[in-house]
């Protein structure tokens, strides 16, 4: 038999229970509470022996497994002849056979007075992303550091993203103890050491034990025989009794996104969601968000019955005495208390997609059940999270950390995430990929959107429209340089102009040498290019014109931009349908040839991507139509217009 | 709030987000207790509705008669919708428990059929009853889960789940596997059967059954088709199951327990693992991925 180390005394204790009592012991666990925690570090720190020896404390490890394990460790452990802890916590095969954890791995034990979620994160700067997801949901961070090497980058950088996903218990796990013979010197010095970078980073208090993984001491008791001078808990009996988020939440006040309207019937209708925080009670007069409309609740329906009173973190459905406006994605708050709606944030943003961030591109954004559209500016400053020192930065790359302003298409309810998790952490999803791009957390609104207010103008969009007798349009043509669409455009002016037609045609060379002169090639100017194309689109169809606008445009992100600016049936796609090798053939402009040499960077087709229209209005093959046929096509497509 | 209260509230926030996100959901129901206990959280879920979608099951036609049973009473008494997948085709061609390999029986009488049904019926989202706790390759799987337009899951193409917030955006073709009980552990299952006084199947208690060792398994011969090899014998015995699979593939445990506080009991202090039971989750250590990468749940 290898060493196994010593199982605890408490769990023989349970056994007893269960074996003799079974009733007693049930009533007892049926009132558990639950602590999710995240365990930070590298493998070298001990991390997965550590939860593995959680687990086998916990006789959360069947004999079947134990047998896995033994056979396990002989073939592939680090350990010797001894059990090799880690293998029961290292996943998929390909990281199993790398001896690296790659990815969050979930882990689950359980004590006499509370379950317990593991997040396994790994400490690779690379996967700041997988920390991020693994911290967003704990209660608590074990941050583990190898008592022969003391605080290291990595343990700042662990302790850094702890902080800023908003965990406010933080032990401090000295590790391998047992290698430096339990010397409390030694282990106090770390501890200070940790103490002052700790509250640089604005962490107000942690735990500090000392332990081995390994050996098993002040894991479950405490003080282990081998660390007399140690007077605090054991690790064990911290995470038992250490305070719950969740009951913080339930003495704030009362918010509920809603996730589901219920409507099994014309007589019914139910708000379905999880209650952020607070308490609701029939009768509690409550406040829609953003719309701002109020009623009071009217019931809180259960299968099993109405409730008296629901709480933070309970799942429920909530009737209201009026019929108000309100559906997935409003709040529902409690009316003397209600959280802001804002269009425009400051906000911290963890880029976790391989493709950088593009500053002014379109992405949807998710918080609580609201799904919006939402641009990002250009970041403030990068965060260095060695250091944590302010950095200059255009864009946010993998696993990059920056404060940025972030407007959104509408307002949403919101509050500061270090106030609500729930009301304050969000998501960014690329609109083509749909990849999770981005997490995010609101700090605070910036009111320049509440004090720019829209001015009412007596004479409308539709009477500048009527006095020209004619519906306004954008017609946006997209291809590649050289695929013909200035000519078309061109055409189709012409032959509106002639049918009395009031357009205006806004071409991409012309615009560059004004209004954007002081744009570039790269893929973010490539958006604010486009950006203002559609603004100043959108002031000319308010005018009343038909306006046509020939520009590569070539990320479909931004198109879609542009067509969501404008009311449904105003935006035409024509896409001009030119394949590269024709395009390059023509070289109008001879820049295909500078692109082909390397001396024009960032060229469509050549070393930039073109997104073909998935689902344009109109498509013209120009190797099969000339300019004229193409431009009596469009024109014929478009003529319903009035 | 307890720990069952707590997993039960976050449960159903995930049945709403896909219900309120997907077009066309299924519940894959297997008819075992993890399956039992999803149900019930659908029916809470979005009551005084019922569940917003049908229930699926995939029968291999090796499925314990008990279990179909308990199915078409729950289906009666719930007033539920119900999609039974099965491979008549390979049943004809003799792909059976006894002569077929695991891996070949559980591609075409359980995975293919299963396939075949979510893409027939068009669901773009289905809730399996998968745990964290059960296997290390669950362990690392999303609570949203994506498939290729073929049912591949792609471990290393996986998308950040943070907070309680779920990205349920997927492109034409493409589907999602939704596992709203993954935080639950065996021991939560049972105490919240428990509590709940949720009906499960009579086969997960003991019970006097027709019994035979093969291969270190106790097998329960179901009905006539169970072939005996030479030899072997119906030996009574007192047994009952901690996991339903196909009959003549699933190994029953020795046991007193007739009721829900002795199972626990059982379990509690119990040494095995519970799919140690199942044949298919045998051979090389990383065979569950493989197969979930095919599309098994």
């Amino acid at each position: 038999m290898t060493d196994i180390g010593t199982q605890s005394e408490s769990s023989f204790k349970v056994d007893d229970l269960i074996a003799q009592d079974i009733d007693a012991y049930l009533d007892q666990h049926q009132n558990k509470t639950m602590l999710r925690f995240i365990t930070c570090g590298s493998v070298d720190d001990g991390k997965s022996t550590l939860i593995g020896r959680l687990l086998y404390d916990s006789k959360m490890i069947f004999e079947d497994q134990l047998d896995a394990l033994e056979s396990d460790s002989k073939k592939v452990g680090t350990q010797g002849e001894e059990i090799d802890f880690a293998l029961l916590v290292d996943g998929l095969a390909a990281e199993r056979e790398q001896g690296i954890t790659i990815d969050v791995a979930y882990r689950f034990f359980a004590t006499e007075k509370r379950k317990f979620i593991v997040a396994d994160c790994p400490g690779h700067e690379q996967y700041t992303r997988n920390m991020v997801t693994g911290a967003s949901t704990a209660d608590l961070a074990i941050i583990l550091v190898d008592a022969r090497k003391g605080v290291l980058v990595q343990t700042r950088r662990h302790s850094y993203l702890c902080n800023l996903l908003g965990i406010k218990n933080i032990v401090l796990a000295v590790n391998k103890m047992d290698l430096v013979d339990y010397d409390q010197a030694k282990f106090d010095a770390i501890v200070s050491e940790y103490k002052e970078f700790a509250e640089e980073i604005g962490i107000e208090a942690f735990t500090a034990i000392p332990i081995s993984g390994f050996k098993g001491d002040n894991v479950t008791t405490a003080p282990s025989e081998t660390t007399p001078w140690y007077d605090g808990p054991s690790l064990m009996d911290h995470l038992e009794t250490v305070e719950l988020r969740s009951d913080l939440a339930a003495s704030k006040p009362f918010r509920m996104p809603v996730q589901w309207v219920n409507r099994p019937n014309l007589d019914f209708r139910g708000f379905s969601g999880l209650i952020a925080s607070g308490t609701v009670k029939p009768g509690d007069a409550i406040r829609v968000l953003p719309s701002g409309k109020t009623s009071n609740v009217r019931s809180i329906v259960t299968i099993d019955g109405d409730l008296d009173e629901a709480v933070a973190g309970q799942s429920v459905t909530l009737t209201l005495t009026d019929e108000i406006d309100c559906s997935r994605g409003d709040v529902i708050a409690t009316s003397d208390d209600p959280p802001e709606a804002a269009d425009q944030f400051e906000s911290t943003i963890v880029w976790m997609d391989d493709e950088a961030l593009l500053p002014g591109r379109a992405y949807f954004l998710k918080i609580g059940a609201q799904m919006v559209s939402a641009t990002v500016s250009q970041p403030k400053y990068e965060v260095n999270i060695n250091t944590m020192d302010q950095l200059a930065a255009k864009t946010l790359e993998l696993n990059s950390i920056g404060v940025a302003e972030l407007t959104t298409d509408r307002p949403i309810a919101f509050e500061a995430y270090e106030d609500s998790r729930a009301m304050g952490g969000f998501i960014l999803i690329d609109k083509v990929t749909n990849a999770t791009v981005a997490a995010g957390m609101l700090h605070f609104s910036l009111r320049r959107a509440q004090n720019v207010h829209w001015q009412a103008t007596d004479v409308t969009r539709e009477e500048h429209a009527n006095l020209k007798n004619q519906t306004p349009k954008v017609l946006w043509f997209t291809g590649l340089s050289g695929s013909g669409k200035s000519t078309i455009a061109n055409e189709v002016e012409k032959r509106l102009n002639l049918m009395n037609r009031h357009t205006f045609l806004l071409d991409g060379d012309n615009v560059r040498h004004g209004l954007n002169k002081d744009l570039g090639f790269t893929d973010a100017d490539r958006v604010e290019n486009i950006r203002r194309i559609g603004e100043v689109a959108k002031l000319m169809t308010d005018a009343g014109l038909i306006v046509l606008t020939a520009f590569i445009s070539p990320f479909r992100a931004e198109r879609q931009m542009v067509r969501a600016m404008l009311p449904d049936t105003e935006f035409i796609e024509v896409f001009v349908d030119t394949p590269l090798e024709v395009a390059e053939a023509r070289d109008v402009k001879g820049l295909y040839k500078k692109a082909r040499d390397g001396e024009l960077k960032n060229f469509t087709g050549i070393d930039s991507p073109y997104e073909e229209p998935e689902n344009a209005e109109i498509r013209v093959n120009t190797v099969e139509m000339s300019p004229q046929e193409a431009a009596k096509f469009i024109v014929d497509a478009i003529m319903p217009l009035k | 709030m307890t720990h069952l209260e707590r997993l039960e509230a976050e449960s159903i926030h995930i049945m709403r987000e896909v219900v309120a996100e997907a077009t066309n959901p299924v519940m894959l129901y297997s008819v075992g207790k993890d399956s039992s206990v999803m149900l019930h959280l659908a029916r809470k879920a979005f009551y005084p509705s019922p569940p917003p979608f049908p229930m699926l099951h995939v029968a291999s036609g090796w499925d314990f008669q008990a279990l179909l049973d308990h199915r078409d009473w729950t289906v009666k008494e719930y007033n539920l919708e119900l999609i039974v997948a099965q491979a008549e085709e390979a049943n004809e061609r003799g792909i059976n428990p006894f002569d077929t390999g695991s891996a070949l029986y559980s591609q075409t009488l359980l995975t293919d059929p299963l396939k075949a049904a979510l893409t027939k019926h068009g669901f773009d989202a289905a809730f399996g009853g998968g745990r964290r706790d059960e296997e290390k390759a669950r362990a690392k799987e999303r609570i949203f889960s994506f498939r290729s337009a073929s049912h591949r899951w792609d471990p290393k193409n996986q998308r950040p789940e943070l907070w309680n917030i779920y990205n349920a955006k997927k492109a034409k073709g493409e589907s999602i596997r939704v596992f709203p009980i993954s935080n639950w552990t065996e021991l939560d299952i049972w105490q919240y059967i428990m509590v709940e006084n949720i009906k499960i199947v009579p086969l997960y208690f003991s019970s006097p059954r027709p019994t035979l060792e093969r291969d270190g398994q106790l097998l329960v011969i179901d009905d006539e088709r169970f072939r005996f090899e030479k030899g072997e014998e119906a030996v009574e015995r007192s047994v009952r199951f901690r996991t339903l699979g196909c009959y003549p593939l699933t190994g029953a445990v020795e046991s007193e327990a007739t009721d829900m506080s002795k199972i626990i009991q059982e379990m509690l202090l119990a040494t095995g693992s519970e799919r140690q039971g199942r044949a298919i989750d045998k051979g090389e250590s990383a065979s569950m991925e493989d197969k979930k990468q095919e599309g098994y749940f």
